[in-house]
């Protein structure tokens, strides 16, 4: 389970040693924007250490690496992949061979390192006006990829346009992002908000990320987290909601009755559908019902 | 193949939790390390032998080596040291 993704600079040792006490559900050990093109080699050994050395207990860790255009991202791969992260991030990803040239030297690596094929998973950050448009042919290029990410600073660059606070310049590429993952049977990640002071703008801002469909939503501050966290937490009410109508669905069995309804509405497979969600997600959790 | 540092280099920062690094020539004098941390007089043992097993592993024989510790784990130590090694080192001839 994924509900927040914690950025954290490649570079800064008091940071990543402090990454799994943030509370986010993952860390993303970046080795992107947030490092200095003269620290690259020092950021990919770092990280490369906290990932051999450290422990994040329950806490993913996802490294991002530089993007294809650049002499970095083989390095970064060749030094990362020794040590089996769950998940790498490339960004800038605007079409499906890119993906496909990643898993190709990901699968390269395993096999001379004797590692699992397909065991680590790729998580492409869509961030240009290109990306957008083929996100389903992205997120369907690789059995690698386990989620698709919203990038809205580069893209809003990319688009010429404003990035504000209400969003209505990305509206279109949520959308597209949400519809692209689903389509594809992968979860989906919206771009972080980065004003580290307003939290009411925060949560605004992910739920209606979370109205829009997304699993969850990146963050550049731990200030965000539990804010993300709770948004894209199923609420007590919806917890019980959904344990009711699957014993009414039980009961419906029983009884032998073909259609069913609670409090006045229809029960059909996508009400089911999400209840099991409902359900997954809060044991996940350790949420109960409240009644 | 055994290496040596043939220019001054430096990795790491003054920063809590890193660790500053600099290694520069050394002729043929083998390894000088030096180590100021502010953990010494607990840790300072097994700074030492980090330090030495990351050049051990990169094949350095030769080398002046500073670490100023700022209460940095030891696989932190142990990544600084590996990049100013690699920004440093040549091949012994």
């Amino acid at each position: 389970m994924r509900r927040s993704m914690l950025f954290l600079p490649g570079n800064t040792p008091n940071i990543i040693v402090n990454g799994e006490i943030l509370g986010a559900d993952s860390v993303i050990l970046d080795l992107e924007d947030a490092v200095a093109p003269a620290e690259k080699d020092s950021a990919r050994i770092l990280v490369r250490n906290a990932l051999k050395y450290m422990g994040f207990g329950k806490c993913e860790v996802i490294v991002r690496i530089n993007s294809i255009d650049t002499p970095e991202w083989k390095k970064d791969l060749d030094t990362i992949i020794p040590q089996k992260p769950g998940m790498i991030m490339p960004p800038k990803v605007s079409c499906a061979d890119d993906v496909k040239q990643i898993d190709a030297y990901i699968t390269e690596l395993e096999e001379k390192l004797g590692l699992e094929n397909n065991s680590v998973g790729l998580i492409p950050l869509i961030e240009t006006a290109l990306g957008i448009e083929n996100a389903f042919q992205i997120a369907s290029a690789s059995k690698r990829v386990r989620a698709i990410f919203l990038g809205g600073e580069d893209l809003t660059a990319d688009l010429r346009c404003k990035r504000t606070k209400e969003g209505n310049e990305i509206h279109y590429a949520r959308c597209r992002m949400v519809c692209a993952a689903r389509a594809a049977n992968v979860d989906v990640y919206d771009t972080p908000f980065t004003d580290v002071n307003d939290d009411e703008g925060l949560y605004t801002d992910a739920q209606y990320a979370k109205s829009l469909g997304f699993t969850g939503k990146a963050a550049i501050s731990p200030r965000h987290v539990k804010g993300i966290n709770e948004v894209f937490s199923p609420t007590k009410q919806d917890i019980d909601y959904a344990y009711e109508v699957m014993e009414t669905i039980r009961f419906a069995k029983e009884q032998g009755k073909g259609a069913v309804a609670l409090r006045g509405k229809m029960i059909d497979a996508p009400i089911v559908m999400r209840a099991e969600q409902t359900i997954a997600m809060a044991e996940a959790l350790g949420m109960g019902r409240s009644v | 193949m055994e290496k040596v540092i043939i220019h001054y280099a430096t990795a790491g920062t003054l920063e809590s939790s890193d660790a500053f690094v600099t290694v520069e020539p050394h002729d043929d004098n083998g390894l000088e390390i030096a180590i100021d941390s502010v953990v010494q007089n607990q840790f300072g043992e097994q700074i030492y032998k980090a330090v030495q097993e990351v050049l051990d592993e990169q094949g350095i024989v030769s080398a002046r080596v500073s670490v100023v510790d700022r209460g940095a784990l030891d696989c932190v130590i142990r990544a600084r040291v590996e990049t100013a090694v690699l920004r440093g080192k040549g091949d012994m001839e």
